[in-house]
């Protein structure tokens, strides 16, 4: 039998109708996750039609893109600020209505970004497809999953047939050999992935991250690596499932249960790359040679080591415009860029985890006069166990604000914004010019390097906080 | 959709790379609920200043790009977010193809599906291409080519279902339905 990898096994296993020269796979989708933003077109297109949802029970709907992140908005019934905002949200809760689809709305307790409650919930499982129409859907991955995202006329096709037409992408592996160093985190190792490979490296190609750095990843940070893998332009990124995959599934509400769970196990087990499985690009990171991360430019591949400087690139325009809106020069140090806000959150790194990191930083500490932090749990259920275990009271300690779940500052689309010209950094996933507010300057990094930013007010390495 | 079939057009040159969703349309204009007008929002951030004025120097605004339907882009356009926000934005201001050396997975594919023609070609041809911002060209659907003013041509790849769609300017959700027996049949085999 000829040897596969994991995309190969999961890509197979979904395929309704296999592609000829003519005509794309038909390939059949598990989960479909929704939310407010990019499905209003698509409801629009099955209503025009006469069409219903083919999956209502595969379909996974909430809100997060557009929602306040301002408690008085959500559970104080003041109203949503921004009125095409809330316009928005009232639409998705009635094409629900008129479709027959869960919604996990404003007040659930179960809410919080798509990417984050699909694991959280146990609905995202080994071998499984997976869209959304979002890009960050690369984040399922991290579960051995194909999970990738859509525009939203494929939105519409998923809802109506639960399938869409798709040609094989190519494969390529991301081996990461020995241990990420103490104070450098999964955060750091995507983007030295992304900073090698190229902002386009991954197009076209559904990459497997591989070897004993990434075995040695808990959960949150492999979906933390999986998330960023649209940032090297692929269409997914994926990890073998293992006993950590199946342990942190365990007990999860949507996760198969008693028998179910032991044959779904067995199952999982076989969704490895088979030994002499061939790739279409294989390249090599030593993990234990990668130090804390920072972007400098204008896309996440623009960055540099911690301890670096911006590169000088004469005669290379477009690096030339990104670094003028950054306003940054080239050779200028790295360390001690002062910045003015500090976001945690996103898919990226809003998970528990990562609050912990930020926290160990900022225990006992203040967030330095004249710099805003603002801290955003990924979902509810994160936000009430960062309570429980006393973050948030650290945050909030250390002149932090302490938010309702969302994707908030990431993409600024509700309002939480940085002003024209400020530095932020930000554990978000973008540095695109404007992406977090007009005029905002993007730096990028892990939670640790952010909390360690907010103290000092400049680009501080976390390492410095350690011990 | 209406069919494609030769588009034939002056080129607008935005020559940058990583030309990412994010400045075809920022995020704060997708709270809309339909896919008309995103014309006006188009490279929102790069085509008006602070208060909401043109900005002279940008392409867009310069005289010569009225009328334009093809836009010249750096390598990997498209990058980022799959809004698909952005080619709705764009055929809304009156392009219908974009050509460059790279265009990116999501943001082809959602193009595909909206009748605005991803053309990858090779850098020599792209080369030309912006160096004579404004030329006329021609995008040739049927026969998969571009044609230079000097008479050169180079052929550009597009996936052979969704050029037949294009074509007839239909979509793909009919074929999907069409294959309901299949997909139920799979259904009852996956449980």
């Amino acid at each position: 039998m000829t040897a596969k990898t994991l995309f190969e096994k999961v890509w197979e296993r979904h395929v309704v109708v296999p592609e000829t020269p003519d005509t794309p796979a038909v390939l059949y989708i598990d989960l479909h996750l929704t939310h407010e933003v990019t499905s209003p077109q698509a409801f629009s297109v099955l209503r025009s039609r006469g069409l219903k949802v083919r999956r209502p029970d595969r379909t996974l709907v909430t809100m997060d893109h557009s929602t306040p992140t301002d408690t008085a908005q959500i559970f104080g019934g003041k109203p949503i600020a921004l009125e095409s905002a809330a316009k928005q949200i009232r639409q998705l809760e009635q094409n629900c209505a008129e479709f027959g689809l869960d919604l996990i709305g404003l007040q659930d307790d179960r809410r919080g970004i798509v990417h984050i409650i699909g694991p959280e919930l146990g609905a995202t499982q080994p071998g499984k497809t997976i869209v959304c129409g979002d890009s960050h859907t690369s984040t399922h991955g991290a579960f051995g999953a194909l999970a990738f995202g859509i525009g939203t006329t494929e939105v519409g096709y998923v809802l109506a047939t639960q399938c869409l037409l798709q040609r094989k992408p190519r494969t390529f592996a991301i081996e990461v050999s020995n241990r990420l160093a103490p104070g450098v985190s999964a955060k750091d190792l995507v983007l030295a992935i992304i900073g090698r490979i190229g902002v386009n490296g991954g197009t076209g190609h559904v990459i497997e991250y591989r070897g004993s750095a990434i075995e040695a990843l808990s959960m949150d940070e492999r979906m933390t690596v999986c998330n960023m893998s649209i940032e090297a332009g692929a269409r997914a990124g994926m990890v073998a499932p293992d006993e950590t995959t199946f342990a942190y599934l365990r007990g999860r509400p949507r996760a198969p249960q008693g028998e179910a769970w032991e044959r779904a196990v067995a199952d999982w087990h076989a969704l490895r790359t088979d030994d002499g499985a061939a790739f279409d690009q294989v390249v090599q990171f030593d993990a234990a040679a990668i130090e804390p991360m920072v972007t400098y430019g204008t896309n996440p591949g623009m960055v540099a080591p911690i301890s670096g400087c911006v590169p000088e690139r004469p005669g290379d325009a477009v690096f030339a415009r990104a670094l003028e809106y950054m306003g940054l020069t080239p050779g200028a140090s790295l360390r001690d860029q002062p910045v003015q806000v500090v976001f945690v959150g996103s898919c990226t790194n809003a998970r528990l985890s990562d609050l912990e990191s930020a926290a160990r930083v900022l225990a006992g500490r203040k967030v330095a006069p004249g710099v805003r932090m603002l801290v955003v749990p990924g979902s509810q259920q994160i936000k009430h166990e960062a309570e429980a275990r006393g973050l948030a009271k650290v945050f909030t300690d250390a002149g932090a604000e302490w938010r309702e779940s969302g994707c908030s500052m990431c993409l600024g689309m509700n309002g939480d914004t940085v002003p024209q010209g400020q530095y932020c950094v930000s554990t978000s996933n973008r540095n695109f010019e404007g992406r977090q507010g007009i005029g905002a300057r993007t730096l990028l990094a892990s939670p640790a390097t952010a909390a360690a930013t907010a103290v000092r007010g400049r680009i501080t390495d976390p390492r410095e906080f350690l011990n | 959709m209406d069919p494609i079939n030769v588009i034939r057009s002056r080129t607008v040159v935005m020559p940058s790379s990583n030309i990412d969703t994010d400045q075809i349309i920022p995020a704060r204009f997708l709270t809309t609920t339909t896919r008309e007008g995103l014309g006006a929002a188009l490279f929102a951030d790069w085509r008006y200043d602070a208060a909401g004025q043109p900005k002279a120097d940008f392409v867009l605004n310069r005289p010569e790009a009225r009328g334009c339907q093809i836009l010249v882009a750096g390598r990997n356009i498209g990058c980022g977010s799959s809004r698909e926000h952005a080619p709705w934005a764009l055929l809304d201001y009156g392009f219908r193809a974009v050509i460059s050396t790279e265009i990116a997975d999501i943001f082809r594919s959602n193009s595909l599906k909206n009748g605005l023609l991803p053309v990858v070609v090779d850098a020599a041809t792209h080369g030309w291409l912006v160096a004579n911002p404004g030329a006329e060209v021609e995008v040739d659907l049927p026969a998969t080519a571009l044609r230079l003013p000097d008479g050169r041509s180079a052929q550009f790849p597009v996936e052979a279902f969704a050029r037949y769609c294009l074509m007839n300017g239909v979509d793909e959700l009919g074929y999907l339905l069409g294959q309901a027996d299949a997909i139920a049949a799979y259904e009852r085999r996956a449980g």
